[in-house]
């Protein structure tokens, strides 16, 4: 064999982090209506998120990295979305799937929170009632898009913006 | 046996007017019932072997805002038509009148347990007070809201601040506690 054959790639070792953490997202099982559907939908064989490696729910916020707000979020539910959200290492994302979750939706009214961006901070917001596994899958894109831009060393600083954010 | 039937059958007993039978546009034998006796009128509505009504299925009301008396409860309630629970299948809906100002009626969760969590939701969604209820609290609501939302006079776009926060339903006596029989658990094992 040849010494230009040898399998040797190199890169920073940013790069490579970077493409760890983006090729490995995995999403926190919280539905909370209809979207909820979709997002197992997306999950499933057919649309196989697992392409993108963000196909592991966990059923435990201490082990994801993503929180797919799915559905409408009432104002009994907020403080338990806040603490699955508080529970989550660090670094972590927010996507607000569906017009419930992004502006409260049709539910104009006392019981649902209008838009989780008043409760966590959202990352990527994804439109429709509710999206299709298309359109959530191309969310998740955007967000690995988001996360192959975040430079290691600023995110000690992003985080403390996120947190004074919240 | 229709609305009027089991008012015939009721009736001995209340003064006039306590037990009447109700218009029903579906056809579904329905009848009014003074708040007042309510209580004695459903335990004989669940026992009386011609009644037998063993289940209750749902209860909830309806507000006619500007008209006196102001909420008419619905109670709906089945015979089962099964060996031991009546000798045939029906179904009776009984209502009752409240007035606006003096929301309250007697409860009937202790002639049918089921009717516990729905009177709750009655009192969380209209205001409407159960006497003798074991455990009157809110249900669908926050233990802290104010105000009842299926009330017609109810804001129902209501601009409030979000809570993001609840404090866990443990008093620090009862946290330690618990920490106190894991720990004595894990030793056992």
């Amino acid at each position: 064999m040849a010494d230009f054959e040898i399998p040797v790639l190199t890169t920073t070792v940013e790069k490579m982090v970077q493409w760890a953490r983006r090729s490995s997202i995995w999403p926190v099982t919280f539905g909370l209506a209809c979207c909820a559907i979709e997002m197992m939908a997306m999950s499933a064989s057919r649309y196989d998120i697992a392409r993108f490696g963000a196909e592991v729910f966990r059923g435990s916020p201490r082990q994801s990295d993503l929180m797919i707000v799915a559905g409408r979020l009432s104002r009994k539910m907020a403080p338990v979305l806040r603490r699955i959200y508080d529970q989550m290492p660090e670094p972590k994302y927010v996507i607000s799937m569906g017009a419930c979750a992004s502006v409260g939706g049709v539910f104009d009214n006392y019981a649902i929170v209008q838009g989780v961006d008043q409760i966590v901070p959202v990352d990527v917001f994804v439109p429709g009632c509710p999206p299709r596994p298309e359109s959530l899958i191309y969310g998740i894109v955007q967000l690995q898009r988001k996360i192959d831009q975040q430079r290691l060393t600023e995110l000690s600083s992003e985080e403390s913006q996120r947190v004074r954010l919240a | 046996m229709d609305a009027q039937a089991i008012v015939d059958l009721l009736k001995g007993g209340y003064p006039e007017g306590a037990i009447e039978p109700a218009p029903s546009g579906d056809g579904m034998p329905s009848i009014y019932v003074a708040r007042e006796h309510l209580q004695q009128v459903c335990l004989e509505l669940r026992d009386r072997p011609e009644l037998r009504f063993v289940f209750a299925a749902d209860l909830t009301a309806v507000d006619f805002m500007p008209r006196e008396p102001r909420y008419e409860v619905v109670l709906l309630v089945a015979s089962f038509g099964v060996a031991g629970y009546g000798d045939r299948a029906r179904r009776l809906r009984v209502k009752v009148r409240v007035p606006g100002d003096d929301p309250r009626m007697p409860t009937t969760s202790g002639i049918w347990p089921a009717m516990n969590w729905a009177e709750r939701e009655l009192w969380d969604m209209f205001g409407i007070h159960l006497d003798g209820h074991p455990d009157m609290r809110r249900i669908l609501m926050p233990d802290d809201w104010e105000g009842h939302p299926a009330r017609k006079d109810y804001p129902v776009q209501i601009k409030k601040p979000y809570k993001v926060f609840e404090a866990l339903q443990l008093t620090p006596e009862e946290f330690v506690e618990n920490v106190q029989a894991t720990r004595e658990r894990a030793r056992r094992e």
